[in-house]
């Protein structure tokens, strides 16, 4: 068995982010494992612009992106095993390896990054009827198909989900002469940022349904392809309003509803998984349940910026290289966070107070749209941050101050709305 | 006239006004929601991020626009991109297509093939 001091299992933004940044802190055997023939995982695909503001302060396509932390990490002494899949963690840290180049191995780390990313949610996850023909795909495997492989993947489209995915697929789907004829969202809102909003369907006059959902899917003749879509407007509980039933002609339904953080490694590892955010439980160092094991990025919980995937994964990267430098920290106590009913998850889950603690840096989540509140963190003292709005689609970070961590024995995060007198 | 705007040059999407008598713009954070507020109602611009074919190579190249084009030229520039076949190597950021249009915009990869 070969040992490396780290294993980062992905090679996506998020994996290349955490390799680097062990290696600033002195890690010089690494190694990252990738089952595509080349890195920057979800990146490759995603050729529209909007990435790498916040990180590199200028508008960068995601090719771009990735390729700005390909050229840092190989100018390093890190290695990358591509074209191989890790097919299990042990929980002391060893894992079996395929690889196409170098058979089955059997390697162990002396600290490991999880960073897998997500996958998509598909038509069995959200259980739509109908006939089941060609012509339904995921947004994202549409846009793998177009954008690299070069196939023209349908004429006249609809589109389930208004999340950024959907959005960006119904401009891409329209630039390349097909029709995109309408894009059904379950929510009263779209999840998706206001600009690709404007950009993606303002600009091309696509329609949006807000409050409706796909009821029925039909094939043709044949029965090999779609050939109409039912959609239907929705009650207060999301059930298909009988009557209100449109019926569009077309050739092809992408679905953008959703991702799931993919930990079919970390579950046979026995990392302990958040119900929620389907990503492993982590503290403030981002290790999770199983000493040494990290993880960060999208499978850790889904982003919705590559810039945040880039700074968590850097923060994962830098406590692993701690871990294989200094061992175990000494834990004064535990600390979980606690949070109201209007917060759907927080991330790091659990804070491991020790002499270093810091300040420290939290991501949650709001349920539902809340307008005009307030964040309260409750420590010792309660602490409350004013904001005009919350949105579920995007992932808010506040950070708990140091004295707040030390001087408590439990915190706890809440949303309210501001009561108006 | 006061039009209502969302900026598109953020993730922040700021919900700007401008006066399109005096170009008076309000609600932007940064100065960039000024310059596409007043860009939005005199020439609207887009960057344009699609793929290409190479020679010999049976994945795409991705490209986009070195800067803004002008809206209605979307569809034009696309046709052209369509037809073109590039041949390898290719590096970052080189000039594919220049001038596309007569637009004084460039259309460059953003991707290396080798």
């Amino acid at each position: 068995m070969k040992e490396h001091s780290l294993i980062v299992v992905g090679g996506g933004p998020a994996g290349l982010a955490a390799a680097f940044s062990a290696y600033q802190e002195g890690v010089k055997d690494i190694l990252i494992i990738e089952r595509d023939d080349k890195l920057g995982g979800i990146l490759n695909q995603c050729i529209h612009n909007g990435f790498g503001l916040h990180r590199f302060k200028e508008e960068l396509t995601g090719p771009e992106y990735a390729y700005r932390y390909e050229q840092l990490v190989k100018n390093t002494d890190i290695k990358v095993l591509l074209n191989s899949m890790v097919i299990n963690i042990s929980e002391n840290r060893e894992m079996t390896v395929l690889s196409r180049d170098e058979g089955l191995l059997s390697l162990k780390g002396k600290a490991i990054v999880l960073a897998m990313g997500c996958r998509e949610r598909t038509r069995g996850a959200i259980s739509i009827p109908g006939d089941r023909v060609a012509g339904i795909f995921t947004a994202g495997t549409a846009q793998r198909y177009m954008n690299i492989s070069g196939y023209s993947v349908g004429k006249n489209v609809v589109i389930l989900g208004s999340g950024d995915i959907g959005l960006i697929m119904a401009r891409r789907m329209t630039l390349e002469g097909s029709k995109v004829l309408a894009v059904v969202e379950l929510c009263p809102y779209s999840n998706g940022l206001n600009r690709n909003i404007v950009q993606c369907l303002n600009d091309f006059d696509i329609p949006l349904y807000l409050k409706h959902t796909i009821t029925d899917i039909k094939a043709d003749e044949r029965h090999c392809r779609v050939k109409e879509v039912t959609i239907a407007k929705v009650d207060d509980n999301n059930q298909p309003i009988k009557g209100s039933e449109i019926h569009i002609a077309c050739d092809t339904v992408l679905l953008s509803v959703g991702l799931i953080p993919e930990n079919e490694l970390s579950k046979k590892a026995g990392v302990d998984l958040d119900k929620k955010t389907k990503g492993p439980i982590v503290d403030d160092t981002l290790q999770t349940s199983i000493e040494g094991i990290f993880a960060c990025g999208n499978v850790l919980q889904v982003h919705d910026l590559v810039d945040n995937v880039s700074q968590e994964a850097q923060k994962a990267g830098k406590n692993a290289a701690r871990y294989i430098k200094e061992g175990k920290r000494k834990i004064d106590r535990t600390v979980k966070l606690e949070f109201n009913d209007n917060i759907s998850y927080i991330c790091p889950q659990i804070i491991n107070v020790t002499d270093s603690t810091d300040d420290i840096d939290v991501f949650f989540r709001v349920k539902k749209p809340i307008e005009n509140c307030f964040i309260e963190i409750k420590s010792s003292t309660a602490r409350r941050i004013k904001k005009i709005k919350l949105i579920p689609s995007e992932m808010e970070k506040i950070t708990i101050k140091k004295d707040e961590i030390i001087t408590s024995p439990s915190l706890s995060i809440s949303v309210e709305a501001i009561q108006d007198d | 006239m006061i039009k209502e705007l969302i900026c598109i040059n953020c993730p922040r999407g700021c919900q700007v006004k401008i006066d399109t008598d005096t170009k008076e713009v309000t609600g932007n954070y940064c100065k960039r929601g000024e310059e596409y507020a007043i860009t939005e109602i005199t020439c609207p611009k887009r960057t344009l991020t699609t793929s290409m074919r190479v020679e010999d190579e049976d994945t795409l190249i991705s490209v986009r626009t070195d800067k803004p084009l002008p809206k209605e030229l979307l569809f034009k520039a696309m046709e052209i991109i369509n037809k073109t076949v590039i041949k390898k190597p290719v590096k970052m950021n080189q000039i594919l297509i220049e001038n596309i249009l007569d637009s004084g915009v460039n259309i460059i990869s953003t991707k290396e093939m080798k």
